[in-house]
């Protein structure tokens, strides 16, 4: 029931609407109630509400406003890119952005693998149950 | 002086449409029209008119004058210049016909005619579309494209697919009650001109895993599917 990711220094977040819509930035200091000071390492640091932001499990350890080189270096230290790629959360985002990439073909061709495959799994599911009805 | 080319660009640049820079009298020094009546002995040199063409002597009155003044048309000098092609649209790109008689069908384009039309062909042996015209605007251009350096187009344009006149036939009493067999079959001419197209662009389709499949399967839309978030 508590609350388990929290704003504070370090805390890594997606933008969730706006310009920088899907980026992954790093909460860097709490402006007011609303705000917050956001960095990336290719991003000028900017202010943002909070309603804009979905924070994710990844922090990181930074003093309060870092300069660009410090937050890029506690980045690299921390892994945040592997991290990200790796939670089910950001392979979901990129398998979503290869779909939307797809061309008239390539989506042919996910058809045709995917008639494939399920043919190959019925044709296996009926084979196990001829085999364990007799 | 020898017939020199006219100048391309006005001596008098133009301010605002309508107002130029110079005077006439600042003009008429640029121009040189001094330096030429100077050069003639203070004339301008003219030449002597044209004999005219002598008006034929019996030209008889009109016989009919009409009763109000009849406007003459303004004549009109417009040519229409063939549709400008989508630069997604080149040669050997897959398209997907939106409307007609093979609407969903996924086609290789060959070339624009000389009308602006488009010339496409299934080929007919993957997927029943012959040699065809097809307007630009019923046709989404997928970004893959087949490779059409084996194929001749050149003895294809406009005249290729005009339609045969049909003959007038006399309304005589006996031709009323027949019923008038057309005879519409294709001409060889044709078929082996479809022929030879096809033959070395399904090589090139063949190349490609898929590809064959791929031109032969129609273009459908399913639940969810959003064509203005697709890409093709």
């Amino acid at each position: 029931m508590p609350f388990k990711r929290y704003v504070e220094i370090g805390r890594v977040a997606l933008v969730n609407y706006g310009k920088e819509y899907g980026r992954l930035v790093v909460i860097v200091d709490v402006i007011d109630q609303n705000r917050a000071l956001v960095d990336a390492p290719d991003m000028v640091r900017g202010q943002i509400n909070f309603k804009r932001l979905s924070l994710t499990d990844i922090k990181i350890d930074i003093p309060r406003v870092p300069k660009k080189k410090t937050l890029i270096q506690a980045m690299e230290v921390a892994d945040v890119k592997n991290k990200w790629e790796n939670s089910s959360w950001g392979r979901k985002l990129i398998v979503q952005k290869r779909r939307a990439a797809l061309n008239d073909f390539d989506r042919f061709k996910v058809m045709v693998a995917k008639i494939k495959r399920g043919r190959a799994i019925r044709q296996k599911l009926g084979r196990l149950k001829r085999e364990n009805a007799v | 002086m020898a017939p020199s080319k006219p100048r391309s660009k006005s001596r008098n640049p133009l301010l605002i449409p309508g107002i130029g820079k110079f005077s006439r009298s600042k003009m008429y020094h640029k121009r040189g029209i001094w330096a030429l009546k100077a050069k003639h002995g203070g004339t301008f040199p003219r030449h002597d008119p044209k004999p005219a063409a002598p008006e034929p002597a019996s030209k008889k009155p009109p016989k009919f004058y009409p009763a109000d003044d009849v406007k003459t048309p303004v004549p009109n000098r417009r040519k229409p210049k063939p549709a400008k092609l989508r630069a997604s649209i080149t040669p050997g790109t897959v398209l997907i016909l939106l409307a007609g008689r093979f609407m969903g069908k996924r086609v290789v384009f060959l070339k624009q005619l000389p009308s602006g039309l488009l010339l496409i062909t299934g080929p007919f042996t993957v997927n029943g579309v012959p040699l065809r015209r097809v307007n630009q605007a019923y046709v989404i251009a997928t970004s893959t494209k087949v490779d059409i350096s084996g194929v001749n187009v050149d003895k294809f344009d406009d005249k290729y697919f005009a339609k045969d006149k049909k003959k007038a036939y006399k309304k005589s009493e006996s031709s009323f009650f027949e019923t008038e067999k057309q005879e519409k079959k294709l001409p060889q001419q044709k078929k082996d001109d479809q022929k030879a197209v096809d033959t070395p662009l399904i090589k090139a389709i063949e190349a490609v895993e898929y590809l064959r499949g791929y031109l032969g399967t129609k273009f459908t839309l399913r639940s969810g599917t959003k064509p203005h978030e697709l890409q093709f």
